[in-house]
């Protein structure tokens, strides 16, 4: 069976370290935060200046003043710490996040990566999104493998706008978990109840599979 | 040395047609409301602004679009503008959509005296255009250059008569590395104190940097996606 997108969140939290520091991008990244391990201290940042994202406010504690990238109204843990966005970006671009994790509409089985800008569609800006792909020490991609259409994500060549090259390491979607090599997408793990032959129907790309692919536990 | 201002009428004196502003503000959060709506009552058109975003349809720079007022924005994500959005893919407006970070640094640099810079973001995308390419330890950069203006308008918490600014939380954003980068930086701040009154280990930007400060009032600080624990 797919995952939903809990399940896809729920997958990607299993990469956390404790005393990660994290950037989750818009949309699924963001339901990461939710299934952060128990005990595990792992810290948000928000590349619009602050590190150590709490959770959403109650009524009460709304401030206009504190926002996270996608512009919600957020809390600040303990122990955070608040930054202009040159200092933020110096940040990101100095490698000093362990992990970044944000959406996609296509990746290549070279790691390219197209997520901002359909063309004629789609162009509101990449925000800080080419930033966190070209500097970023561990870039996960969080999507469903295909479209609504039912075409694959997973591709040999992205056809739209690039965000970032050959920065890709690996890919987590309802389906699968997939890394990127020298050779191309490598099948690691399935979702429970998900064949790699559906796997490979749903990929592109040139999908490399040795031996028995595991299940994933989530 | 008197930088007070009465208000932000008189703060914007001097912005004529066709110059080049940078905004502080990340979405609504710490834009200078009272200048945007002086500029949107005025009759200065032409503007070249440089903000991260363009605010949302009625509100911040979204107000100075509806009106015409702007000939180019440069900035990182226009998203939440749908006249913006409509705007860009007709062609009335001219736009240069810029990486966060990079856009950051470039303002940064620029008033640091920095003329150009190389950075990983955009390398290999629509960004890179004719841009310098040069590689360091094997990662392939584009050379970007510092940015100035002819003014800079920021949103501050606190500022003092000499031009110390404090910001609060996430509504710093790009209000500190913008008020370096103007030829004359207007700050407008929800607390002006006498100087002397702010801790000097809490100034986020030297008052050197500010030429014209002033009391701002009604701030609405409108929310674009209010998110609750429920």
């Amino acid at each position: 069976m797919a995952l939903d997108k809990h399940g896809i969140a729920r997958r990607i939290a299993k990469e956390l370290k404790d005393g990660f520091y994290v950037n989750l991008g818009i949309g699924i990244p963001t339901l990461v935060a939710n299934y952060i391990p128990e005990g595990m201290e792992v810290i948000l940042q928000s590349e619009n200046g602050l590190l150590g994202i709490g959770p959403f406010p109650g009524i009460d504690e709304v401030d206009p003043d504190l926002i996270n990238a996608g512009k919600q109204t957020i809390t600040a843990m303990q122990g955070s710490a608040f930054f202009d966005s040159s200092a933020s970006f110096a940040m990101i671009r100095g490698g000093h996040i362990d992990l970044t994790v944000l959406g996609a509409f296509e990746v290549s089985e070279k790691g390219d990566i197209s997520s901002w800008k359909i063309p004629g569609k789609l162009v509101k800006g990449m925000g800080g999104a080419m930033d966190l792909v070209a500097s970023a020490k561990n870039i996960i991609v969080a999507t469903t493998h295909t479209d609504k259409d039912g075409k694959s994500k997973l591709l040999k060549q992205c056809t739209l706008p690039l965000t970032g090259v050959n920065c890709v390491n690996r890919i987590i979607t309802d389906l699968a978990v997939v890394d990127i090599t020298e050779k191309g997408f490598k099948l690691i793990e399935r979702a429970p109840g998900v064949s790699v032959e559906e796997i490979r129907a749903a990929t592109e790309g040139q999908l490399i599979v040795e031996g028995e692919i595991p299940e994933m536990t989530l | 040395m008197n930088k007070q201002v009465k208000d932000a009428d008189e703060a914007i004196r001097g912005i004529t047609d066709n110059m080049t502003i940078l905004f502080g503000g990340f979405g609504l959060c710490g834009i200078p409301e009272n200048c945007i709506k002086a500029l949107a009552l005025s009759n200065i058109k032409g503007l070249i602004c440089i903000s991260n975003n363009a605010g949302v349809d009625d509100y911040g720079l979204g107000v100075l679009l509806a009106k015409h007022q702007m000939k180019k924005m440069m900035a990182s994500y226009v998203g939440e503008n749908k006249e913006f959005e409509r705007q860009l893919l007709s062609g009335e407006l001219e736009v240069e959509l810029i990486p966060q970070g990079t856009l950051a640094e470039r303002i940064r640099a620029g008033g640091a005296g920095i003329p150009a810079f190389f950075v990983p973001a955009g390398y290999g995308t629509e960004v890179q255009g004719t841009k310098e390419v040069r590689e360091f330890n094997g990662k392939m950069h584009l050379m970007e250059m510092g940015i100035t203006a002819d003014f800079a308008i920021v949103k501050a918490k606190y500022g003092d008569t000499r031009g110390n600014l404090i910001y609060n939380k996430t509504a710093n954003n790009f209000n500190q590395a913008m008020a370096t980068a103007g030829r004359i930086t207007i700050a407008e701040v929800e607390e002006l104190v006498p100087y002397g009154t702010l801790d000097p280990n809490q100034i986020h930007t030297p008052g050197v940097y500010v030429q014209r400060i002033f009391q701002g009032t009604n701030y609405e600080k409108r929310i674009e996606f209010r998110m609750t624990k429920s």
